[in-house]
């Protein structure tokens, strides 16, 4: 007889069924497993596709910013000739610096009846430009001293169907001139580009255009000079010691003061996308891990419990712990394998899709969704790990239970009154409620568990919901409260009061008031922004300023009116001073009591009363734009006369603003809401489905014979469903909480200087979250309840398993 | 509805040519192949056999836990196998006690608040403190079925069952996890029960002994009744040996 072989044969079969076992096992909790897969899965989708954006951004901006010599520093002044450059280029820490001249235009559009507004900006003659060159898209670009042609940026040329070879009419220094689009291009200084004011991109009412250096500077008078530099440092530089020396420099010619990257509009709005991203993408999977390892806890610990009987006869028949434990985890990693694998096709799925949409806002030259291993690897190591841990415990137990006991039946689950029962409440609650109490008390880590999981997908629902009821609520107090006037004009360099009364005279006009803005560099100790002053009317009735409780307030008497924000930037308050530098003509230095602190969502802003102001810049009464209300029937022919109007500069229009905001916000709020129902429904369905399941195995004898003893299908159910009824009822408080938590972390998250958004969450936002949870869990019962049905009555007759 | 004029309120059930034919896959396995038999009411009755001869199929049919394939079986004189699923439910509900070999109790509730789990949905109950001292177990009203021994959580499954005064008490293998000693405590629980409030009382055992405590005992095997003997002098479970 060849024993050995023999042995090894039997061995090898004996592995061999193991795996059967462990196939079959895993057929008979498929559901529950498909459950926690899903919710494994969308774990690693969220984090594939955060990361792969995240990823894939940082790659377009960094070979854009790089291939394209994207700036360091900018500055912004009034004129200063040529020869100061290379003053600015001798500061040591200097490698480039590009002047040039920016020039706002109205932009004339046959198909649009209002203005549009756009910059201008010089591109040096026969050279390429140093910093910030362009990306052509189709077309050529300018030649040496070419007249009446310009290169215009792909997303205005896009929104207006504009090809190569057609003209466009704008007026320049009072000038209308019709300009030949010879270039469609992409700039890396306008990844993001938002016209002043703006919170989003209007394609359609900014654009960015680029013509021949000399050709630019004769049409605006500006000769042998520049009034915007960009500068690139060299590496390692000290960047504030830098834009100090460029401050001094630019200083006599009416400099603005310099900024970095960190300051540059489009850079920063990038930046703040990836920052939300990233905060994003770790918090979202960490959710979904988490619950997942709690439901492949709950389950495990099941199996093992099911399985008592089976692993003490493995034991008994020479099977090591090591190879029982190997068995269930092979069982977990199974499970994570299905997982990541779904999780890996639906991230790259959805990246495709963010990717999509980043390119209606980010213009890069490229920007596709690509991950590296490194994110697949990392998503799915976090989910193994997670899983695994989860399991931990269960598989411990299996490899611990003594195979002579296991054997044994278990005996009856160890309960006692509860806690409300021994201070005498028992009276009140009947047998059936009692069963359902001791239950959820029985189990305080897995009653708490399945209620954080469930309160976490309430939590969910209200972040995703409230994005939307926050920016409700912004657009109503910007738009209902604080900027009441339909048009806002801006002209382009201060004019008298008198101008206020040929704006009254025009076509519709009902209602107008002055504004005069002027920028000023705020200090206070060694904190310091840039910013601008509004000087309005003491109590206006079109552009208000708004108290802390959003409602309109007088703008103070004496002093500032600062943003709490920009007080907060400053650290000051109400009673300090602050120093104004002025950064217009005679450039007075400022010192102002801040008299007040408001709220704003956009931007960093003083307000202070119109005729002090002028009084202080000791000018007499200049404006520098208005706020204009406008009778909606007269807008065209208004349009139509401003359109002709040299003088004014910009004209934004709220209307349009205000349906931009909502056409975007709506646009893309549908498609992270819908994400997030989603998202939280899964959660929500896959804790409570799995408890129920699990419930339902645990008692399934227990249910059997009560129902021989002639409870009916109702009142089982009752004992089922009572204990999830109960953590439901629980987690909806705690989630509504979590949830709150969560709009505030967000709120402060997205506290930036340039915008900021209110914690507003509306009373449907509550009940439409609990009634998704409440609607996931009827779902669920039902599931389960198709099982209680099929109880088998006669399974309770049996003997001891 | 049929009523068997020889079919008096003396009778308890009554079977008529039974059958229970199990379809699994390919094979039908004829659980019970015609069992026509009457229990008087009253009786205690034993029901002695190999295991798959067909007595717990029998006891889950009359029981109305499963539905026989073809024949009759009343209850009285009510036809069991007509009853609807709902209908079956209010018949164990009011009239049927049952006793399992693995007892069975909720585990999160009181020996107490068990039985009174079933009285609070009977018609008519035994008070349950009064049904837990019929087994002698007053003394043990607050304790949760995990501080009890086999024995004792047996004798509280029967206090359950007789609490809502069913007409018959069916048990199946009670003492099946019992050692001798506690067994024959729970027999004579049983017994106690049957002759205190003259319950029906319908036991299935393999223990050839216990059968003479029975005023009947009827044998099955191979899914048919083989004999069917009545005990003229049943005697105490005390006397009985295993």
């Amino acid at each position: 007889m060849k024993t050995p072989v023999r042995q090894r044969r039997s061995a090898g079969s004996m592995i061999e069924a193991l795996n059967r076992k462990l196939a079959r096992d895993l057929w008979n909790i498929k559901s529950q497993m498909l459950a926690i897969i899903m919710v494994m899965a969308c774990g690693i989708a969220t984090f594939i596709m955060t990361f792969g954006m995240l990823d894939s951004l940082t790659l377009s901006r960094d070979v854009y910013y790089d291939r394209y010599q994207f700036a360091d520093i900018f500055a912004q002044l009034k004129r200063a000739p040529y020869g100061v450059r290379q003053q600015i280029l001798d500061i040591p820490g200097v490698s480039a610096v590009e002047d040039r001249v920016v020039f706002g235009v109205t932009v004339q559009v046959d198909s649009m009846i209002e203005p549009a507004s756009g910059k201008l900006i010089s591109l040096p003659d026969g050279r390429k430009p140093l910093l910030n060159n362009l990306y052509l898209s189709s077309g050529r670009l300018l030649l040496p001293d070419e007249d009446g042609a310009i290169l215009c940026i792909e997303s205005f040329a896009k929104a207006h169907g504009f090809t190569l070879g057609d003209r466009v009419s704008m007026v320049i220094n009072g000038h209308k001139r019709a300009l030949k689009i010879v270039g469609i291009v992409l700039s890396p200084e306008y990844v993001y580009s938002v016209g002043p004011g703006a919170m989003f991109p209007d394609d359609k009412r900014f654009g960015i255009f680029w013509m021949s250096q000399r050709t630019l500077e004769a049409a605006v008078d500006m000769d042998g000079a520049f009034n915007d530099i960009a500068i690139r440092m060299d590496r390692g530089a000290n960047m504030k010691n830098i834009t100090q020396e460029i401050d001094i420099i630019l200083k006599p010619y009416g400099g603005l003061i310099s900024y970095g990257r960190d300051e540059q509009m489009s850079h920063w709005f990038v930046q703040n996308e990836m920052n939300q991203l990233r905060a994003m993408g770790l918090f979202a999977p960490m959710i979904f891990l988490s619950v997942a390892a709690f439901l492949i806890n709950v389950v495990m610990t099941r199996q093992v419990a099911t399985q008592r009987v089976q692993i003490g006869m493995l034991k008994a028949v020479g099977y090591t712990n090591r190879e029982i434990s190997a068995h269930f985890l092979k069982m977990v990693l199974l499970v994570v394998m299905v997982g990541s694998i779904l999780g890996v096709a639906i991230g790259v799925w959805l990246g495709a899709g963010m990717a999509n949409m980043y390119t209606q806002f980010f213009h890069f030259p490229i920007l596709k969704f690509s991950f590296s291993a490194e994110v697949i690897i990392f998503s799915v190591f976090f989910c193994t790990i997670s899983a695994v841990l989860g399991t931990l415990f269960a598989i411990r137990r299996a490899a611990k239970l003594p195979p002579a006991e296991a054997m044994r039946p278990e005996s009856p689950a160890q309960y006692r009154r509860t806690l409300l029962e021994r201070i005498g409440a028992e009276k009140y609650f009947s047998y059936l409620f009692r069963i359902v109490i001791r239950q959820v008390e029985r189990r305080p880590v897995r009653t708490f568990f399945s209620t954080l999981g469930i309160s976490l997908s309430i939590s969910i629902l209200i972040f995703a919901f409230f994005m939307e009821d926050s920016i409700n609520y912004l657009i109503e107090v910007q738009y209902d409260i604080s900027q009441r006037q339909d048009v806002t004009l801006g002209f382009v360099t201060p004019r008298e009061i008198s101008a206020l009364e040929e704006i009254r005279l025009m076509p519709g006009v009902i209602n107008v008031e002055p504004v005069r803005s002027v920028p000023v560099f705020l200090k206070s100790e060694h904190f310091s922004k840039r910013s601008s002053i509004m000087g309005i009317l003491p109590d206006p009735d079109l552009h208000r300023i708004l108290d802390r409780d959003l409602n309109a307030a007088q703008v103070p008497e004496q002093g500032l009116a600062l943003s709490s924000k920009l007080a907060q930037v400053l650290h000051v308050k109400k009673g300090d001073m602050v120093t104004a530098e002025v950064l217009e003509d005679r450039r007075p230095i400022l010192n102002i009591r801040v008299a007040e602190t408001v709220e704003e969502f956009i931007g960093l802003s003083a307000f202070m009363n119109i005729d002090q102001l002028n009084q202080h810049l000791n000018e007499g009464t200049m404006i520098t734009g208005a706020s204009v209300m406008v009778d909606p029937l007269w807008n065209g022919p208004l349009y139509q006369e401003i359109k002709k109007i040299p003088a004014i500069a910009s004209m934004n229009i709220l209307l349009k603003a205000r349906e931009l905001f909502r056409d975007i916000m709506g646009e893309n709020l549908m498609k992270m809401v819908m994400m997030n129902v989603f998202f939280a429904g899964l959660i929500a369905f896959g804790v409570i489905y799995n408890t129920a399941r699990i419930s339902l195995s645990e008692r399934g004898r227990e249910l059997a014979s009560l129902r021989v003893l002639g409870l009916t299908k109702g009142e089982v159910a009752y004992i089922l469903f009572g204990e999830m009824a109960f953590i439901i009822m629980m987690a909806i408080p705690l989630g509504l909480f979590i949830g709150y938590m969560m709009v505030v972390g967000m709120a402060q998250s997205m506290d930036t200087e340039l915008f900021r958004i209110p914690v507003m969450i509306d009373r449907d936002t509550y009940g439409l979250s609990v009634l998704i949870i409440i609607v996931s869990s009827v779902l669920s019962f039902y599931l389960v309840w198709r099982k209680v049905e099929n109880i088998d009555l006669v399974s309770a007759q049996k003997g001891v398993e | 509805m049929i009523v068997n004029e020889e079919l008096n309120n003396k009778i308890t059930f009554h079977t008529d040519a039974l059958t229970k034919d199990y379809v699994t896959g390919e094979t039908v396995v004829q659980a019970l192949r015609g069992v026509s038999v009457e229990v008087p009411e009253g009786d205690m009755v034993i029901l002695l056999g190999p295991s798959g001869s067909g007595k717990s199929t029998f006891l889950n049919i009359i029981g109305g836990l499963d539905s026989p394939s073809s024949g009759e079986v009343y209850f009285k004189k009510d036809r069991l196998s007509d009853y609807s699923e709902q209908q079956l439910t209010q018949f164990r509900r009011h009239n049927v006690g049952f006793v399992f070999q693995a007892y069975n109790l909720v585990p999160s509730l009181t020996a107490l608040e068990n039985v009174a789990l079933v009285t609070d949905i009977s018609l008519d109950p035994v008070p349950p403190m009064e049904a837990l001292e019929a087994v002698n177990l007053g003394d043990r009203a607050r304790h949760f079925p995990s501080q009890l021994s086999g024995g004792e959580q047996q004798r509280v499954a029967i206090a359950r069952a007789l609490a809502k005064r069913p007409e018959v008490l069916l048990c199946d293998e009670p003492t099946g996890a019992l050692d001798s000693e506690t067994g024959i405590v729970v027999l004579k629980a049983l017994q106690d029960v049957n002759k205190k409030y003259g319950t029906t009382t319908i036991i299935i055992t393999h223990n050839a002994p216990i059968a003479h405590m029975a005023d009947r005992v009827i044998y099955f095997g191979d899914g048919q009744v083989v004999d069917e003997r009545v005990n003229e002098n049943p005697c105490s479970p005390e006397e009985i040996s295993w």
